[in-house]
């Protein structure tokens, strides 16, 4: 009779451990406290701190003469931002980064469609494992590749020579703006690499919204009369919308951030990371380094701020 | 008119067959069910129709045109689907009117269009709502106003009741049914609810494993199944074995019987009579369905709750007409 005694039905638990879970059971507030307390305070006292202090550095200006910081609150950062050379540098970047954002879309949507609704069990294996796997060797190691790749003496040029088809490269080559002596010393060389580099960022989150998209929906538009280019438009595209504005947000912002693309590959004009990054080292301006560095923030805000306008999340 | 002709239609996914030589042919402004276990191909023979599917052999004709090549945007065909399948990043309005703005109607008058639908299933003013903020049966009258508006000839209707309670789904069986008849558009229906078929529809086709098991009104299919199949699924007919039927003086054979063609007692002229015991009984509020073993067959009858309940365990008598016993065919 010893057995019933013992296993009374609301059991105890004298140990520490059990008695701990029993506390955390019966005041779960308590427990999402304490996992949530370190990573909020990562967030908000190191990361949201520094991005604050370096919002606070921009409205400083730098002394000409002696190349210190003057702690007084000025616009005259920002101003120099719109001097021609420095407004060249943003309006670069932007232009790119809409291009690379816009065409990483384009090349993204069918490769996320095939593999949402037609890729099953191996293939979707195979798929997973072709988007992520570039995401697993170094980045430098990546954007050299390219630039062996795209080099004069390189594959791309070896390969149209074969053809007799260098002639469509010299053509290309030699239009202003995204020509040059090369492939990785043109603007076209920076805007392919900057493509394939961010891909994977584009295709997964398209792929997660097409995925969350029922078949059905697609039945339902062809059976109403839809053809298959109205079904793309009306029904397709606004639901992929949000997956589609989630990997513009960072190919886009990438782009807009990046100093080791376009420093190894393209012509030697700066972009904005690179801007950046020789203010704030060699030049030592960090009030003008910063003020660059918002220039991107803003932007995003604005992306995100028109998407919202335009209803790109009522999907969700 | 023919509005959907069948010719040894077959539809096989690799090894399976999922419609397998069906033929059949549905009139113009005929409410036709289609009623079968989940995998029967009744669904597959409604996404035949409505061009989601294509025949892997066989012949369709849609109110005599070939539908074979021609893909579901191109029919004068529409569907309710069994979820519903609404737009939910379209209002209702939008959603109703969908089919009408792929074809280019202007939009005062394709949204005049949808208002006046909305109304018809008698959801006037939702319009500006999301379906998401809608209750199951009226994204079901959603999903029906939106198929309705197109003013289609065949209406393709699948499982459409199937996500409703009890009560809902008596309402909208009624409705359905008034709606065919005001509207004389031809209805296919697919179900596996046997009562659904048999109240609703002129005509039932009772599937299996890919094939028509029996065509025939519901009257046909209730008291005179051809098949073993269909007097199991259809309804609650008892199923007599060979040996059974050949004990009270049929031919040998499989022969159903109704378990309310039976009655306590054994009485009068052109009656068969036969005895067992009682396993098990059980009310169901106008009567009680009293279960006998005899002579190794298990038979369900009807006794009205005004007599008395036999016990488990009594021996009684039943009697039933002779002609409401029906022999099937073969032993399938």
């Amino acid at each position: 009779m010893t057995i019933a005694a013992d296993t009374s039905i609301l059991a105890r638990r004298e140990n520490t451990s059990g008695r701990l879970s029993d506390f955390f059971w019966r005041n779960p507030k308590i427990l999402l406290l304490l996992m949530l307390t370190p990573p909020l305070l990562w967030l908000g006292v190191i990361y949201l701190g520094s991005l604050f202090a370096l919002l606070l550095q921009s409205f400083f200006s730098i002394d000409d003469f002696s190349g210190l910081i003057n702690y007084e609150f000025t616009l005259a950062t920002y101003r120099q931002l719109l001097i021609p050379s420095n407004f060249d540098i943003i309006l670069r970047t932007v232009v790119m980064a809409v291009l690379v954002t816009l065409a990483s879309a384009v090349i993204a949507f069918p490769i996320a469609y095939y593999a949402a609704r037609y890729a099953r069990g191996k293939w979707k294996v195979i798929f997973y494992l072709g988007v992520m796997l570039p995401l697993w060797s170094s980045y430098l190691v990546k954007v050299y590749a390219w630039k062996l790749i795209l080099a004069k003496e390189g594959i791309v040029t070896w390969a149209l020579a074969k053809l007799n088809l260098l002639w469509v490269l010299d053509a290309w080559l030699s239009l202003p703006v995204v020509g040059g002596t090369s492939l990785s010393i043109s603007y076209t060389g920076t805007f392919i690499v900057f493509i394939y580099v961010w891909m994977p960022f584009m295709i997964l989150p398209i792929q997660a919204a097409l995925e969350r998209v029922p078949g059905n929906l697609i039945e339902a538009s062809a059976d109403l009369g839809g053809h298959p280019a109205q079904t793309f438009r009306y029904v397709l595209f606004p639901l992929a919308l949000p997956g589609i504005i989630a990997g513009s947000i960072f190919t886009f912002s990438l782009t807009l951030g990046d100093y080791i693309i376009p420093q190894i590959i393209g012509s030697s004009r700066l972009f904005i990371g690179q801007a950046v990054y020789a203010q704030q080292g060699t030049a030592g301006n960090i009030p003008l380094a910063a003020a660059f560095t918002v220039v991107p923030i803003v932007i995003m805000g604005l992306y995100l701020w028109m998407a919202k306008r335009q209803g790109a999340f009522d999907a969700l | 008119m023919t509005a959907v002709l069948f010719q040894q239609v077959s539809r096989h996914f690799g090894a399976v067959r999922a419609v397998d030589s069906v033929d059949l042919a549905i009139a113009e402004g005929e409410f036709f069910a289609m009623l079968g276990p989940s995998g029967s191909g009744k669904t597959t023979c409604l996404r035949l129709m409505a061009g989601f599917e294509q025949p892997t052999s066989g012949h369709i004709e849609i109110f005599g045109e070939t539908a074979e090549g021609v893909p579901p945007y191109r029919r004068n065909v529409n569907t309710v689907f069994q979820d519903y399948a609404l737009f939910p990043h379209l209002s209702i309005l939008e959603n109703v009117a969908y089919g009408l703005m792929v074809k280019g109607v202007a939009k005062a008058e394709r949204l005049k269009a949808a208002e006046e639908a909305l109304a018809m299933v008698k959801l006037p003013g939702y319009g500006t709502r999301r379906p998401g903020q809608l209750s199951g049966g009226q994204r079901q009258r959603v999903a029906l106003a939106r198929a309705l508006v197109n003013r289609p000839r065949v209406l393709l209707l699948d499982e459409p009741l199937g996500a409703l309670d009890l009560k809902l789904r008596e309402q909208m069986q009624e409705e359905l049914k008034s709606l065919q008849k005001s509207l004389g558009i031809t209805f296919v229906f697919v179900t596996h609810d046997q009562g659904e078929a048999l109240s609703m529809a002129d005509r039932i086709a009772v599937f299996n494993d890919g094939k028509i098991q029996q065509l025939g009104t519901p009257e046909e299919v209730y008291k005179r199944p051809k098949t073993r199949f269909v007097a199991d699924f259809v309804g609650s007919s008892n199923v007599l074995p060979p040996d059974f039927v050949a004990g009270l003086g049929f031919s040998k054979g499989y022969a159903s019987l109704r378990p309310e063609a039976i009655t306590l007692g054994e009485s009068g002229p052109g009656r068969k009579h036969f005895t067992g015991r009682v396993v098990a009984a059980s009310f169901l509020g106008a009567a009680n369905r009293v279960t006998v073993e005899a002579a190794g067959a298990r038979v369900a009858a009807m006794v009205p709750a005004s007599l008395a309940v036999p016990a488990e365990g009594e021996t009684v008598t039943f009697s039933f007409l002779a002609d409401d016993l029906h022999q099937m065919d073969g032993a399938q």
